[in-house]
């Protein structure tokens, strides 16, 4: 399909052919004029809301309301001083301890399973590994609303509910295909010579996993490990369904609460804690962009 | 089971008819204390894919077949399951909240689906227009996928389009007065496919890769055959695309289906108003979750996958009419 067209880009002579611009591509300024206009409307429209957000946070929450203006009239950081008390008697780094664990268990229980699963596709001949390759493309598809009520009933009769193992232990067991299909695609495109000298050399499969696989699918790791923790910090259902205990929240429920109990007058300190939801995923994306984009455009990931 | 069966016989077979016929592989492996290389592979395979296959079949495969069970039953979670047959899916026919959910899932689905692509096509085209000094636009526009599922996002969307929000005053301004979108169930699935639009930056980096794929002498030659821009489209840029759009509506039709955080946020969990954010997701989740009527809600679990596989089984099926795989143009 698409990723695998895709896939093959480096391998095209791309460079060759953007040596100097084909007649086609030649443009008048005019025109490029109201190309960079066009773009930077988008743009802006594009970027309101965040932007918008950023500010109103620092509005009194009686000026957040009934005006356009994007710049607060009366700079204020009260909202974060709310924000700061806590809710319910929990301070609010609780909930954000809550997201990192969840978000760090996540990203090292996807690397580890799924590049094992991912190697054993694309590097193992072993009987019936074409018919589990399938299926785990097929459970790409899979709704996961069909998943939910069982899962919660298996973990509900081990007494796991309102801990974070239901949470974790599906990062474990490799179920997110999207990480194991990237992985699959990417060890696909190493040179194949490299496993066989090893083994011709005496290496097992372990040790060429370790060696040689791992090291080389670095930027695969990479990519899954962003997606894996930004995911695992935006997750709403999933914390919603397992966890009770407010001081076992991670940032989402706690945002919920927020929302739900502020009336309109405490607009401020809501937005001012959605604000600081995004800080970390900002930063991921303010520093790995390249990887996300590429990653996306490469392997078919959404965000 | 069988196939699998089958299939390990199949590949198994050569192994030891070098040797011997079948039945021998026990003298061999006790004569030679070490394993064969193909037998070392498959034990090799199997336990690189041990997390996978655990998860796979408990978490799964096996949740599948709980859940089909289910399905045919009345189930609260703390008394047994009692077998009613069809009567959950029965019951989906005289269920207007349930009819309601479906209809109001398709119009998000089949609506804002379409209107996402066009509009990351539109700006990819854009974007692919220059290949130099477009690598912020491109970042720009992506960002909002990122984080568009979240619940800060959700909350954001609610207060700006809130009454007296942004949104409402903004409109005002220019003589439109609409009210709140928020609390007017009519207006509310506009705001959910505006948000959802707003995030068209994820297929649209998908839209840009597929574009740059298109080699350039297509359109020099179009040129030559005195082709305007909008036959450019057609006859080139679409039909080259083709896989990339097929790709993309697979992945943003089955994303859209399962939309819950933004509409549970904005709806504060209850679906309204008066159940115009009554998504699929939504109703599963109230009455699982809420009711206990595990029963029930596996029911719409199961025929939720019936009706998204069978969509995607015609989506495959017709596509060999209007994907054009690499070679065929060229």
């Amino acid at each position: 399909m698409t990723a695998i067209d895709t896939e093959l880009a480096p391998v095209l002579p791309v460079g060759g052919q953007g040596q100097r611009t084909p007649k086609w591509k030649k443009r008048s300024t005019w025109v490029t004029v109201i190309w960079a206009a066009a773009l930077i409307v988008i743009v802006a429209v594009v970027l309101y809301p965040l932007l918008w957000m950023v500010l109103a946070s620092f509005k009194l929450s009686s000026d957040i309301t009934g005006n356009v203006s994007l710049l607060p009239e009366n700079p204020t950081i009260q909202n974060y001083v709310k924000v700061l008390q806590g809710i319910g008697g929990i301070p609010v780094y609780t909930f954000f301890a809550n997201s990192l664990i969840l978000a760090v268990g996540s990203v090292i229980g996807v690397v580890i399973s799924s590049s094992m699963a991912a190697y054993a596709f694309a590097r193992v001949r072993f009987a019936g590994s074409k018919i589990f390759f399938g299926l785990m493309i097929a459970t790409l598809l899979l709704p996961f609303h069909v998943l939910i009520i069982p899962q919660y009933i298996i973990f509900q009769r081990l007494g796991l509910v309102d801990t974070f193992v239901p949470l974790l232990v599906v990062k474990f067991l490799a179920t997110e295909a999207f990480f194991v299909f990237l992985m699959v695609q990417f060890i696909r495109n190493l040179p194949m010579e490299l496993d066989e000298a090893a083994r011709i050399d005496g290496a097992r499969h372990p040790r060429v996993f370790f060696s040689i696989t791992l090291p080389l699918i670095k930027p695969a790791l990479v990519t899954s490990s962003i997606f894996a923790f930004i995911w695992s910090w935006n997750d709403f259902l999933g914390p919603l369904l397992y966890l009770n205990s407010t001081e076992k929240y991670p940032l989402p429920l706690a945002l919920r609460l927020y929302n739900d109990q502020s009336s309109v007058s405490d607009y401020g300190a809501t937005i001012a804690i959605s604000v600081l939801a995004l800080i970390p995923i900002a930063l991921f994306f303010f520093i790995f962009q390249r990887f996300l984009v590429e990653g996306v455009a490469t392997q078919g990931l959404k965000g | 089971m069988t196939t699998t069966q089958r299939q390990a016989s199949q590949t198994a077979a050569p192994l030891g008819s070098a040797s011997a016929g079948p039945g021998s592989t026990a003298p061999r492996a006790g004569g030679r204390p070490k394993l064969s290389e193909k037998k070392r592979d498959g034990i090799a395979g199997y336990l690189f894919l041990t997390p996978w296959l655990i998860g796979f079949f408990v978490l799964t495969l096996g949740p599948m077949l709980i859940s089909l069970y289910l399905a045919f039953t009345k189930y609260n979670l703390f008394t047994d399951p009692e077998w009613i047959g069809f009567d959950n899916f029965t019951r989906m026919f005289n269920d207007p909240q349930f009819q309601q959910s479906v209809q109001i899932t398709l119009t998000y689905v089949l609506v804002g689906t379409p209107i996402k692509l066009a509009a990351a096509l539109g700006v990819a085209m854009l974007l692919n227009y220059r290949s130099k000094g477009t690598g912020f636009f491109r970042s720009a526009f992506y960002a909002p996928s990122l984080i568009g599922a979240s619940v800060s996002v959700a909350i954001v969307w609610r207060a700006m389009f809130n009454s007296d929000g942004p949104v409402d005053t903004g409109l005002g301004f220019v003589g439109i007065d609409l009210g709140g979108w928020v609390g007017n169930p009519s207006l509310v699935m506009p705001m959910m496919i505006l948000l959802a639009v707003w995030q068209f930056g994820a297929p649209m980096v998908i839209f840009l890769a597929g574009l740059k794929q298109i080699p350039g002498e297509l359109y020099e030659a179009a040129d030559v055959d005195g082709a305007g821009p909008w036959r450019k489209f057609r006859s080139v840029t679409l039909p080259m695309l083709s896989p990339v759009i097929f790709f993309n509506l697979l992945l943003e039709m089955i994303g859209a289906f399962q939309i819950f955080a933004s509409a549970f946020i904005i709806s504060s969990g209850t679906g309204g108003p008066a159940g115009s954010t009554n998504f699929y997701t939504i109703y599963l989740y109230q009455r699982a979750f809420g009711d206990l009527q595990m029963g029930y809600a596996s029911a719409m679990a199961w025929l939720l996958l019936v009706v998204v596989g069978i969509a995607a089984f015609v989506l495959f099926r017709t596509s060999k009419f209007w994907v054009h795989y690499g070679g065929d143009l060229k």
